[in-house]
């Protein structure tokens, strides 16, 4: 079930396998992952794998080192942070999440073209508000004029955006209760229809692009309160 | 047990040391002059022979231009990014250099000839003193080293340092962050779990490292960080002031007179430490043409001064521990490194920022080196002290490449620990096209033009195939060094591509490898030099004692016969030590000494019949008496 990491018998390091992150740890595709597991988990593979504990070995077992250990850190920092697992997740169910980055903003700003991206339909006369206010702050800053009123006005919908940002953390966290016992049931031999997965699927989608979206416009809320 | 000794070194911008591990404790290997710090100074001698450390310090004020000190500040960098460094170090650079050049020094002077230097091959120059400290210690060679680098240190400042390890004939195991090092030295000696901030301000870098240690396990949670500050600054600030008021007071421009300025700097760098113990200290500098520079400052005035300067650390601080997601309270333990620290001001800083006192226990100019050389024994397979441990650091710079827009995609962010890896997929534009170019940057900017260029690589040898046919996928990964290494295959041929790069400001391996050579030359050139300077030491050493001779009534008992040879062989050996065949000096010191075994002996005879007369051989003003020369005692100087 886990890959194979080193050899029991004589503790050499072994070629790196190509699994995915899970296996890598040896544990199912299931989203509720016991975080402490995980840590301890890591520190046991890193005494086993670091270049710096194997730098009396062969170059082969060296380089095999190098790989093993860069392949555990990047398991091990996707699947501790929730949201980084759960897009790693619904990337190796091959799902591509939408481009809701930095570079597709700033790219939309200089070019003037109306950036591809979702606004959550719950948050749309608040969005254009707050940007209507980010602008307005923007050209302040400019001048030199900046409105402590509007200041404190901006800040406070950013505290809202980000008690909505962990609420639907939680939510998020809900779903993969759900996933999970899907995938409980498939390993127990009972089937889940591919309609069933992809709905799930769907909705973790949909929630990772909101929050997505409200980080994103905390973000810029920060930078132009920083500014 | 290796048998290969692994030494820890620690390549400062002002000192440097090199460290080992005794038994269950790190320990600094001294010069031959017992100085456990080596100045991290370079200059070469009247014979355009290399001197290094404390020996090269005089010929900062006396010929400067033969001189350089603070390399570390140009290490990895090119012409473009050192202007500032320009404005207030004396570094004088090749006139021709280009764009991503690796940068060239000239040191000498312009009459007997100048030699130009990269900044690596200064610092190997450094490294190959240290590595013949460590040989003379153990009376065995040394090959292998583990050498400590700023965290905040971009990749090329770190290609830099691992070429001059090479470059001095030594391989470099491992690159180790400064405040890891730190705390590892911290981390053996107290042996207790909790979080832990390093504070690491030196000469030219700062660096602020929060670590987790658990059960042996050093783990940085996050880094910060600036390369371009540190005491050197505060140095700079004082210097200026001092050209001022010599300006203004004294209508003295001293600003292009190196050997002034040098002067001037040696005063501000001893008042600045005296002021870390004294309240008020009073600058006293000869300038040329015999006006003197004198000036008071009080520990007050001198923290009003630096106050800017140290408040340039608040912001690194602030954002590690951002980065961490912790606040100051839940730090456990304060570390103070380098030696900047020792400013009372600097502690009070530390203190405000972190809520608590620092710890000063360990010695801040020697703890890095000490922590380099608990890596150095990990590395080498351990022992009963480090069994259990293991240093688990993380880059302290997003890498990313440069898009359409020239906008940076990050794909490893600052903080990740290392080693650590990313893919990413590429295509062609255009139908058969056989090269792709990919721009690596390094930095937290959104553009790319203010991001730090890493290297441009070009993926050759793509086989043809229609445009966006090509699938190829590019791995970058960072390795335990924090040095980025890059891998592509084309993945529907299987086909590993070829990837050419153009390190920014860095030397090719072939330029490495010329360079090793050249060192290995000269090395033996400076070996054949250090034994005619031995012998020459050894026959002054002779030729002082047959002075004193000739002045003891032993003297006049000689024959006329004897006191004639005796001068033809001090003749003889004043001639042969004026020229450079080390065999030849020391067969006429040979002779010398056979020739005046009588005088020696007389000498002897005349002190103890003087002791019997009731005088002690201090009270008969013998002198030091006649004494076979130590092979290894130094020239006495009147």
């Amino acid at each position: 079930m886990r890959a194979v990491h080193f050899c029991e018998a004589c503790g050499k390091v072994q070629p790196p396998a190509p699994v995915d992150y899970f296996a890598f740890f040896g544990l199912p595709r299931k989203l509720d992952l016991d975080v402490a597991a995980l840590e301890k988990d890591f520190y046991e593979l890193s005494r086993k794998l670091h270049p710096d504990l194997n730098a009396q070995a062969g170059t082969q077992e060296q380089e095999w080192s190098l790989q093993q250990s860069s392949l555990l850190n990047d398991a091990h920092r996707t699947l501790k942070d929730p949201i980084k697992r759960t897009q790693y997740l619904l990337k190796l169910e091959g799902v591509e999440l939408e481009e809701q980055s930095k570079t597709a903003t700033e790219k939309a700003r200089s070019t003037g073209e109306i950036k591809k991206q979702i606004v959550p339909p719950e948050l749309l006369a608040e969005v254009f508000d707050l940007n209507m206010q980010l602008e307005e702050l923007r050209m302040q800053k400019k001048m030199g004029e900046d409105d402590p009123a509007l200041i404190e006005e901006i800040g406070n919908q950013k505290h809202d955006l980000e008690e909505k940002q962990e609420a639907l953390l939680h939510e998020l966290q809900g779903r993969w209760k759900v996933w999970d016992g899907m995938i409980q049931r498939e390993s127990n031999g009972q089937p889940v229809s591919d309609e069933e997965r992809r709905q799930e699927r769907d909705k973790m989608v949909d929630m990772l692009n909101r929050r997505n979206y409200i980080r994103n416009l905390v973000r810029d809320v920060n930078e132009v309160l920083e500014s | 047990m290796a048998t290969d000794r692994i030494v820890g070194i620690d390549l400062g911008t002002t000192n440097s040391l090199v460290a080992f591990m005794q038994g269950e404790s790190p320990v600094v290997i001294p010069g031959d002059d017992g100085s456990n710090l080596v100045p991290s100074v370079v200059a070469l001698d009247e014979n355009d022979q290399p001197v290094i450390g404390n020996a090269a310090r005089k010929y900062l004020t006396e010929t400067p231009e033969r001189a350089v000190y603070s390399i570390k500040r140009l290490m990895g960098r090119g012409v473009d990014d050192i202007q500032e460094e320009l404005k207030f170090f004396p570094f004088r650079v090749a006139e021709d250099l280009q764009a991503g050049e690796v940068l060239r020094i000239k040191l000498g002077d312009k009459k007997l000839g100048e030699k130009t230097f990269t900044p690596p091959e200064i610092s190997a120059l450094i490294l190959r003193q240290l590595k013949r400290n460590a040989e003379r210690f153990f009376g065995a060679p040394v090959s292998k080293a583990v050498i400590t680098v700023p965290a905040y240190f971009n990749d090329a400042q770190r290609q830099a340092t691992k070429d001059a390890g090479r470059i001095a004939g030594l391989e470099v195991l491992r690159l180790v962050n400064e405040p890891t090092a730190a705390s590892l030295a911290y981390g053996l000696d107290k042996k207790q779990n909790g979080i832990v901030a390093v504070y690491d301000l030196g000469g030219g870098t700062f660096d602020i490292s929060i670590l987790k240690l658990h059960d042996g396990i050093f783990e940085v949670i996050a880094t910060n960080g600036d390369t371009h500050l540190g005491g050197d600054d505060i140095d700079n600030l004082l210097i200026t002031i001092a050209l001022d008021d010599t300006l203004g007071d004294l209508g003295l421009d001293l600003r292009h007179n190196a050997e002034a300025v040098q002067a001037i700097r040696n005063a501000v760098i001893e008042a600045k430490i005296a002021l870390s113990s004294q309240p008020s200290v009073k600058l006293d500098v000869n300038l040329p043409g015999g006006k003197r520079y004198l000036r008071e400052i009080t520990r007050a005035q001198f923290e009003q001064l630096i106050q800017p300067i140290i408040d340039r650390t608040i912001g690194p601080c602030k954002q590690a521990l951002k980065d961490a997601g912790l606040k100051p309270e839940q730090i456990d333990e304060v570390v103070l490194v380098g030696g900047s620290t020792r400013i009372p001001k600097v502690r009070a800083l530390v203190k405000e920022l972190f809520h608590r006192e620092p710890h000063t226990d360990l010695n801040p100019d020697e703890v890095v080196a000490l922590g380099a050389a608990v890596q150095a024994n990990i590395l080498g397979g351990g022992s009963e002290a480090t069994e259990n441990m293991l240093l688990l650091d993380v880059t302290p710079l997003s890498l990313g490449i440069e898009v359409a827009g020239g906008v940076t995609d990050k794909i490893i962010l600052r903080n990740s620990t290392i080693p650590a890896s990313a893919t990413q997929f590429y295509t062609t534009q255009l139908d058969g096209q056989a090269n792709v170019a990919i721009h690596v940057l390094q930095g937290e900017r959104e553009l790319a033009k203010d991001c730090r260029s890493l290297a441009r690589f070009d993926l050759k040898g793509i086989p043809p195939m229609a445009a966006g046919m090509a699938r190829i996928e590019v791995k970058f990964l960072i390795d335990a060094n924090g040095i980025l290494h890059v891998s592509a295959r084309e993945q529907r041929s299987g086909k590993e591509a070829e990837i050419q790069v153009q390190p920014s400001y860095g030397l090719t391996d072939e330029q490495v490898e010329g360079m090793i050579l050249d060192s290995f030359d000269s090395a033996e050139e400076d070996f054949r030099q250090r034994q005619v300077i031995e012998a020459r030491n050894e026959a002054d050493t002779i030729l002082a004692a047959l002075d004193k001779g000739k002045k003891s009534p032993a003297w006049g008992h000689l024959t006329t016969d004897e006191k004639k040879k005796i001068a033809k062989m001090e003749k003889a050996l004043i001639t042969v030590k004026a020229e450079d065949d080390c065999q030849a000096i020391r067969k006429a010191i040979d002779a010398l000494n056979q020739g005046t075994t009588r005088l020696a002996e007389l000498m002897m005879d005349s002190a103890v019949s003087t002791a019997l007369k009731g005088k002690t051989m201090d009270e008969a003003d013998m002198g030091e008496g006649p004494t076979a020369p130590h092979p290894m005692a130094k020239a006495e100087f009147e």
